[in-house]
């Protein structure tokens, strides 16, 4: 069976790299139609990054695989989390405050805004997941409303909160002390070569993904409810407490997403915190097909193009947008090969199992299936 | 491209091209060679049976013969001419219909409008139409009225739309897809009439069916398939329905019948005035009182659709609202959950396999974790153990006959009656006191289905209490100690699988009162 469990991963190897190939095809007609030098662009874009471009590739990748994550979590159930987006903000609105009261000293403060974040996320998703569980309500409908609510409530309580930075028209929640920052881990020379040191919690973050789902009970009946609810409920799995403690657990990843840029370079929430992370992460989640390692791989290469394509207008005169394109891609070139590798896939398997089976003394009742 | 039909003169047997001749047809799909060599003939004004048991390749056959998929060799000649069908539609030109096991009517639509329904050129869509349909239900003895909405007919007289659908279209070759899958003995008589009329016609009817009896008493002639080819074709006279399921099977026949009694009179289920309402309407369980003992098969006889998925899953626990009270083995489990009952002792077999049983992207092994996910050997501590998950997978693939090449294989790749062995051999496990299957063989080729059968009976000798549902009356009889059968949600008799016939259960399950 070692055989078939290396042809299991070159398929699963075959599918997001047949969707890139497809993206940048599509991507090159795009600027071929509009008259743009193709080559010029990807050789922009495909060059080997510099430390201080690597440093940022990275630092964005470590945020966009969180948010991978917690998309990924309501994926391995069949749930789609929309609202990862708004979960984060309203998230990182709670840490920031928290933190920056420092009502604990240190560390503890930084512990403490954590648990508060995820808490708050988990429990703005908790909302949609109880609506689906009680009432049917779809979340990917709920999710999209309780982004817009986030926006609003959360803009609504920053002016409470809210202290003016000197000299700006920004405004923002108070800067956390410096004894509750995450430190920055340095790759090289200066300050420009430093990353988030978020980064090891959401390798751990990663790691208990993998874990929770692919080794505990809880895990086999989450992905077992993703799979098919019918043959869920007939196990015994309670379908409505398993999609209430999904979204939980989505939320609650969700939570950290905007935590690496609160503790590693902000230290405030303001009017300008970044925004739109929620919805990469549905992409990134697909593309990665909601396993830790792909996930990374897919935050890797949004952050990539993302970073590489800054100096697409000075060097080349071609916008940047050009790689939201590229992305926005992606994403429908993967859904379209997964199926299509996951259907050969299942052909190449039958044809094995004939084969194997033929192979065998023959039986009287050996059967066919037509 | 336009032969004409054949004749309706022409006399039954005689010199004359034979209606359909298929000669040497093969059909390969991906790792499974589903039909090969096969070779036909089907005389005029005859019924012509083709059995063989379930994936031998009757169906594939039938698409072919229907247009549906194109043969890789061979060739087909309709009253003598030599033909290609690339479609249903050839085959209709070609006088050929098909009449296929699921209905394909429109509930909501009259008879009218479903047998006008793409056929709309011939006889338009008003009063010819209509007329044309009372001439054909009069002269086969269908005995339909064109104006009445489908959803208000029963079974047996949406089988004879689907025929007279057929008819209205021209055909003078008739296929019939296991049509008395879906009926009740005294339906399948009816029918039967029917066919009688279609050939005294001259019309000649392609019966598929694994129901030997049944064939006996209706074919003219049977070709008996088995792993794709055809192996004879035989007379019915000459023949006992033992010789065909030889012929079919290829070997000695297994039988369902149980050996001496083991009930005891341990109560391990009662169930006590189970009920399941419905808020607007009529409840779909009603006042439903049992016991099961250890060591008793119980089986439950209904037309589908008259209760039994519901008291399935009402046992289950997968339906809430229901009332009364359940205890398995003394303990009341009427307010656990599903997960509570199986993990005390409830092996479940559910009808539906794909549905209910299976992750059929899952591998083998992870099947078997399913619905013992808080037991060992699935689990220890919280912890999925896949070490010994799929240890115990590698013994019920060798305990249960499952044809696999391993437990890393997809669910999804082995045929239905391994998938079936699997789920027989994972609800054995963790040794239960009452197993609920229902339909257990369905689907399933003869060697799985006597498979399952011997692992029933020897559970039932070990003291295992089983509640069997199951629309194939030889099973129920075969393998109960006792039949209860259920009509509109409620238990209307019960009987004793040792003087019972098909025909007296038949009309208890219709509501015609259980025959003396």
């Amino acid at each position: 069976m070692t055989n078939a469990r290396v042809i299991r991963f070159l398929l699963g190897l075959a599918a997001p790299v047949l969707a890139l190939v497809a993206a940048f095809a599509i991507t090159s007609l795009v600027l071929v139609v509009a008259g743009d030098p193709a080559g010029d662009v990807w050789s922009t874009i495909l060059s080997w990054p510099e430390e201080r471009n690597l440093a940022n590739i990275i630092k964005n990748a470590t945020v966009l695989y969180l948010s991978g994550l917690a998309v990924a979590f309501g994926f391995r159930m069949n749930l789609f989390n929309i609202g990862v987006d708004g979960q984060y903000r309203v998230a990182a609105f709670t840490a920031a405050v928290v933190a920056g009261e420092a009502w604990l000293p240190g560390y503890l403060n930084t512990a403490f805004a954590i648990v508060c974040a995820m808490a708050v996320g988990a429990m703005w998703a908790g909302i949609a997941g109880v609506l689906r569980a009680t009432r049917g309500v779809s979340e990917v409908i709920s999710t999209i409303m309780l982004n817009a609510i986030a926006t609003g409530l959360v803009a609504y309580l920053l002016r409470k909160v809210a202290v003016r930075e000197a000299g700006s028209n920004d405004i923002g929640t108070k800067q956390i002390p410096e004894g509750s920052r995450i430190p920055n881990i340095s790759i090289g020379e200066g300050p420009t070569s430093e990353i988030y040191g978020f980064i090891v919690i959401a390798a751990l973050a990663g790691l208990l993904f993998w874990f929770v789902l692919n080794k505990t009970r809880f895990g086999f009946d989450l992905r077992a409810t993703g799979q098919s609810t019918t043959a869920a409920v007939a196990s015994g799995i309670s379908v409505k407490k398993m999609t209430i403690v999904a979204m939980l657990i989505s939320g609650g990843v969700a939570g950290l997403v905007g935590l690496p840029i609160l503790f590693g370079s902000a230290y405030a929430y303001g009017s300008t915190f970044q925004s739109g992370l929620g919805f990469a992460g549905i992409a990134i989640a697909l593309l990665g097909r909601n396993n830790p390692i792909g996930i990374a791989i897919g935050a890797l290469l949004f952050a990539f193009l993302d970073e590489q394509s800054n100096p697409l207008q000075i060097l080349v005169g071609v916008s940047p947008d050009i790689v939201a394109i590229t992305q926005g891609v992606i994403v429908l070139t993967v859904v379209v090969s997964y199926e299509l590798v996951r259907r050969y896939g299942i052909r190449l398997e039958q044809r094995e199992v004939a084969r194997v089976l033929a192979d065998q003394p023959a039986t009287p009742q050996k059967e066919v299936s037509a | 491209m336009s032969s004409p039909a054949p004749s309706l003169e022409t006399p039954p047997n005689g010199d004359a091209p034979p209606a359909v001749r298929l000669r040497g047809i093969g059909k390969r799909f991906p790792g499974v060679i589903a039909n090969d060599d096969i070779n036909v003939d089907v005389r005029r004004g005859t019924i012509h049976a083709i059995v063989g048991e379930n994936g031998a390749g009757k169906s594939t056959l039938m698409k072919i013969l229907y247009g549906v998929q194109a043969p890789d060799s061979g060739t087909i000649e309709i009253g003598g001419e030599q033909v290609s069908l690339g479609s249903p539609a050839d085959a209709i030109r070609h006088g050929v219909g098909m009449v296929f096991q699921h209905f394909m009517l429109a509930d909501n639509l009259t008879v009218l409008e479903n047998t006008v329904l793409g056929a709309e050129r011939l006889h338009g869509i008003g009063a010819g139409a209509r007329a044309e349909i009372r001439r054909i239900s009069e002269q086969y003895g269908l005995d339909i009225d064109p104006d009445r909405l489908v959803e208000d007919l029963g079974v047996g007289a949406r089988q004879r739309v689907e025929i007279l659908k057929v008819l209205y279209r021209g055909a003078q070759i008739v296929i019939l897809d296991e049509p008395t899958a879906v009926l009740v003995p005294h339906e399948v008589d009816e029918l039967f009439g029917n066919l009688r009329e279609l050939k005294a016609e001259g019309l000649c009817v392609i019966f598929i069916s694994h129901k030997l009896d049944e064939v006996l008493s209706v074919a003219d002639e049977i070709t008996v398939i088995r792993r794709g080819t055809t192996v004879a074709t035989v007379d019915p006279e000459g023949v006992t329905a033992r010789e065909l399921a030889e012929l079919m099977v290829g070997s000695e026949l297994p039988s369902p019948s149980t050996e001496t009694s083991t009930v005891t009179d341990q109560v391990l289920l009662s169930v006590q005035h189970l009920g399941l309402p419905v808020p607007s309407g009529r409840a779909l369980l009603d006042d439903i009182t049992f016991d099961i003992h250890r060591g008793e098969v119980l089986g439950i006889a209904g037309v589908e659709g008259n209760g039994q998925a519901e008291l399935v899953e009402a046992i289950m626990g997968m339906r809430p609202g229901a009332t009364g009270t359940i205890s398995l083995a003394g303990r009341d489990i009427t307010h656990e959950s599903t997960r509570e009952r199986r993990e005390g002792g409830v092996g479940y077999i559910p009808e539906d396999r794909h549905r209910h049983g299976l992750l059929l992207d899952s591998p083998l092994w992870e099947n078997r974790v399913l619905g013992h996910q808080g037991r060992p050997p699935s689990s220890r501590r919280g912890l999925i153990d896949k070490r010994a998950a799929r240890a115990d997978t590698e013994r019920i693939i060798a305990e249960y006959d499952v044809r696999t090449p391993g437990p890393d294989v997809l669910a999804r790749a082995l045929s239905g009656g391994n998938q079936q062995k699997l789920i027989v051999g994972r609800e054995m496990s963790s040794e239960p006191v009452l197993l609920i299957a229902a339909h257990p063989t369905r689907g399933v080729d003869v060697g799985a289905q006597a498979a399952i059968w011997t692992h029933i009976k020897n559970a039932r000798r070990e003291g295992l209490a089983v509640l069997l549902i199951s629309a194939d009356l030889d099973e129920l009889i075969g393998l109960s100690d006792r039949i209860e059968v259920i009509l509109r949600g409620r238990m209307v008799g019960t009987f004793d699988p040792a003087s019972v016939t098909p025909q007296q259960l038949g009309s208890a399950m219709t509501g015609a009162g259980p025959d003396a």
